[in-house]
């Protein structure tokens, strides 16, 4: 054996430490034992068992988000990979960059119907960016160094290598990170200058501009989201954020609109309709965003500024297309503004931050908390206001539903990577593993999932985990007894008929808590939920908050499925007089 | 510019892969996965020393939809190349078929003369039957497969279009 010579549990190990790699999250099982046993011989990464292989993805993802580094995942083969699939789809659709291990039966065995096989690459194949199978241990360390650049360049997204057995046990030689050239998958960086010329050209023409920007952004970088920033100070725009991009722009920004789309803010959706000029940065004209596509901002000059060329054209007609890195173009936008001394038409542009005030006026959020129930959105509010100004960072995660809109919503965001939530895929269960996953990353952080009932216990496995790793995770949970969002559309659509919507046998949260080890707190009444907040912020340990909400409350402002952005409902009494169309009602 | 107003179009793209495992299985999960069509595929390596291979798809749809093809089929990590050669000037194509016809007298004649018309070359036959091949474009392979079914046409095999651009201009190998 010739010294330099490894078995493949240590070249991948090795491969992860040249890659930065210092966590990473899985569950051992028989495919994958040699590489828990080069893990176990070492100490430079550490390893943090979950309690179920999904969970391990959507920490991952959280860790990633939270982070800007790749998130990585180790589970073995057969259903250790089939569990791993929801979130490697979560982590396509919201562009995550993750590296996933999956074990795999011995090279001889495979297609043999084997114990524990499944056809991981086939089956991974549509919910992951790109995927290998290795088959010789030679190959280990170039594909592990081609998988995270695949999984962090351009458009990040999930990358799955699977490893049978006999290639993690055979011997080969190390090719390390400096060896390695990636001679394919070389995305655009620089957009085309010509294009960020006339992009600049019609936004100092404009007289209603916007900017709408998402995931992007956060994607690219805090850098990124400065020169947002600094793009839409100089510009005198407003700016508006999908659900995706929350925190890459300031909240407390005068000139932000707040969230656009299905729940976004009345003055986003109209401002959205009524421009001229759209500048698109980052994000991908999702259906949730644009509503009815033919009377989507109908009268504007679009420009979209995104890294992956599918994304452009491909719901809505682009006149101004600029593909290239956010981070990279928006440098160049404030470049050629600077130096052809544009300048907005202040006339037109006080006229547009008139109207947009007539509708801001409109007060789209404002909700009354009364004496007897908590209305979800006191309560948000309340935790927002209470962990502003604390010494330690503050990162949020949700699970999927009303209590997400209202996160969305309510919580004020002022920096990016601080705000993790599923967003296209909408998986229930992520928010728990991922804060999880954000913990893992900043220990000294108040780390908090925002939850509802229903979602939480789709992985509460996951409660045994952070006990494990003495994680102090807060868990809100917005307790109204039901599937709110579903609730929500079948009084909307379905006429007020709650099919398996409600939940009747709850656990009591606080003591599910208390048998983790844990802290649990309820509130009940609008006067306790300050005092509950308080007291969980206070508690260096895992709490979950039960908070009881008002059961019937529903989610507004609403673009109802089918409908345009003018066509918002404001609140219940809306419902009535707007009914869904036909055509709205087959959609999703 | 509208998605549902735009007429659809057949295109010819040619893309250029690496020779692995799996590429293929990539490229007509991306067409089912997204609802496109495929016409016809076909797959060959066409450069060992860098272990390139070269697909040829024929497809249909809105110049949007055609855009959305290119542009995902340039997204995966194996694709080195994407070509329309539908719209990025002239091209030949060409489409290969083996035409068996049983048959005897005069049936067995005609379908000889025919095959004689058509350039199309016998390389099989027995006292009842021949084997052609044909080779053109895929409308000529069509007339002559129409006019073998009254002849004792019994089996078909086609090899779906090849294409290339016509000119000095080659696909460009990365290597």
């Amino acid at each position: 054996m010739a010294r330099d010579q490894m078995n493949g549990s240590e070249i991948i190990l090795e491969a992860l430490n040249e890659q930065g790699v210092t966590d990473i999250f899985g569950y051992p099982g028989g495919a994958v034992l040699p590489i828990y046993d080069a893990i176990f011989q070492q100490n430079r990464i550490r390893h943090v068992l979950v309690r179920q292989e999904g969970g391990a993805v959507h920490a991952a993802e959280g860790y990633a988000r939270s982070t800007g580094k790749v998130g990585v995942v180790l589970v073995t083969s057969g259903p250790g990979a089939t569990n791993a699939v929801t979130g490697l789809t979560d982590a396509l659709m919201d562009s995550i960059p993750i590296v996933c291990l999956t074990g795999q039966v011995p090279t001889h065995l495979i297609g043999n119907d084997a114990f524990q096989e499944a056809d991981t690459t086939g089956i991974t194949r549509p919910c992951t960016k790109h995927n290998y199978l290795v088959k010789n241990v030679a190959d280990l360390g170039r594909v592990m160094h081609e998988a995270f650049h695949v999984a962090r360049s351009g458009r990040p997204g999930p990358v799955v290598i699977d490893l049978p057995k006999d290639v993690l046990m055979g011997l080969g030689d190390y090719t390390p990170k400096s060896k390695v050239k990636v001679k394919r998958y070389n995305p655009q960086v620089k957009g085309d200058i010509k294009q960020v010329k006339a992009a600049i050209a019609a936004l100092a023409k404009a007289k209603m501009p916007i900017i709408y920007a998402g995931g992007g952004v956060v994607n690219s970088g805090p850098a990124a989201s400065q020169l947002l920033t600094q793009f839409v100070k100089m510009t005198g725009a407003p700016c508006t954020l999908t659900l995706m991009g929350l925190g890459a722009f300031p909240a407390s920004n005068k000139q932000y609109l707040g969230m656009l789309g299905m729940h976004g803010t009345y003055e986003a959706n109209l401002a959205m309709h009524a421009c001229d000029v759209m500048i698109c940065i980052g994000a991908r004209f999702d259906d949730r965003i644009t509503g009815r596509l033919d009377a989507f901002a109908p009268d504007a000059l679009k420009i979209h500024i995104d890294i992956d060329p599918s994304s452009i054209n491909k719901n809505v007609p682009i006149d101004i297309p600029i593909v290239g890195d956010v981070g990279h173009v928006l440098e160049d936008m404030i470049k050629v503004w600077r130096s052809t001394q544009s300048k907005v038409d202040s006339k037109a542009m006080n006229a547009w931050w008139e109207q947009i005030d007539k509708w801001r006026h409109v007060d789209c959020l404002k909700f009354n908390q009364g004496k007897d129930v908590i209305k979800p959105q006191y309560a948000i509010q309340q935790l927002c206001e209470l962990s502003r100004n604390l010494k330690k960072e503050v990162y949020i995660t949700t699970e999927v539903g009303q209590h997400q809109m209202w996160a969305a919503q309510y919580f004020g965001f002022e920096k990016p990577n601080h705000w993790m939530t599923s967003g296209g895929l909408g998986t229930m269960g992520y928010g728990l593993p991922a804060a999880m996953g954000v913990q893992i990353a900043h220990p000294k952080s108040l780390c908090i999932d925002i939850a509802g009932e229903a979602s939480f216990l789709m992985n509460m496995q996951e409660l045994s985990t952070i006990k494990q790793y003495g994680l102090p995770v807060k868990s809100f949970i917005l307790n109204n007894f039901y599937m709110g969002m579903v609730r929500q559309w079948q009084e909307l659509l379905h006429g007020g008929r709650y099919a398996e919507s409600y939940m009747s046998s709850l656990p009591d949260f606080a003591k599910l808590a208390e048998s983790f080890g844990m802290v649990g707190l309820q509130a009940t009444k609008p006067s306790e939920v300050r005092d509950v907040i308080k007291e969980m912020i206070k508690i260096d340990n895992a709490v979950i908050c039960d908070i009881h909400i008002d059961p019937t409350e529903n989610c507004f402002p609403m673009i109802p499925s089918g409908a345009a952005h003018n066509e918002m409902l404001l609140g219940p009494n809306d419902e009535t007089e707007k009914p869904v169309s036909e055509e709205g009602m087959v959609l999703v | 510019m509208n998605a549902q107003t735009q007429t659809e179009n057949t295109h010819t793209i040619a893309v250029l892969v690496d020779n692995e495992p799996g590429v293929l299985a990539r490229v007509i999960g991306l067409f089912s996965g997204r609802g496109y069509n495929i016409e016809s595929l076909t797959v060959a390596e066409t450069d060992a020393v860098n272990n390139l291979s070269r697909i040829t798809v024929v497809t249909t749809g809105t110049p949007m939809v055609i855009e959305q093809i290119k542009a995902q089929l340039y997204r995966l990590v194996p694709v080195h190349e994407v070509s329309d050669l539908t719209l990025e000037g002239d091209s030949v194509e060409r489409e290969l078929a083996l035409v068996k016809v049983v048959g005897t007298g005069e049936m067995r004649v005609e379908s000889l003369r025919i095959a004689d018309i058509f350039r199309a070359r016998v390389v099989d036959s027995t006292n009842e039957s021949f084997v052609f091949e044909i080779v053109g474009k895929s409308s000529k392979v069509d007339a002559f497969v129409k006019l073998m079914e009254p002849l004792g046409l019994v089996d078909v095999s086609r090899t779906g279009i090849a294409a290339i651009a016509r000119g000095v201009v080659g696909m460009e190998h990365v290597g």
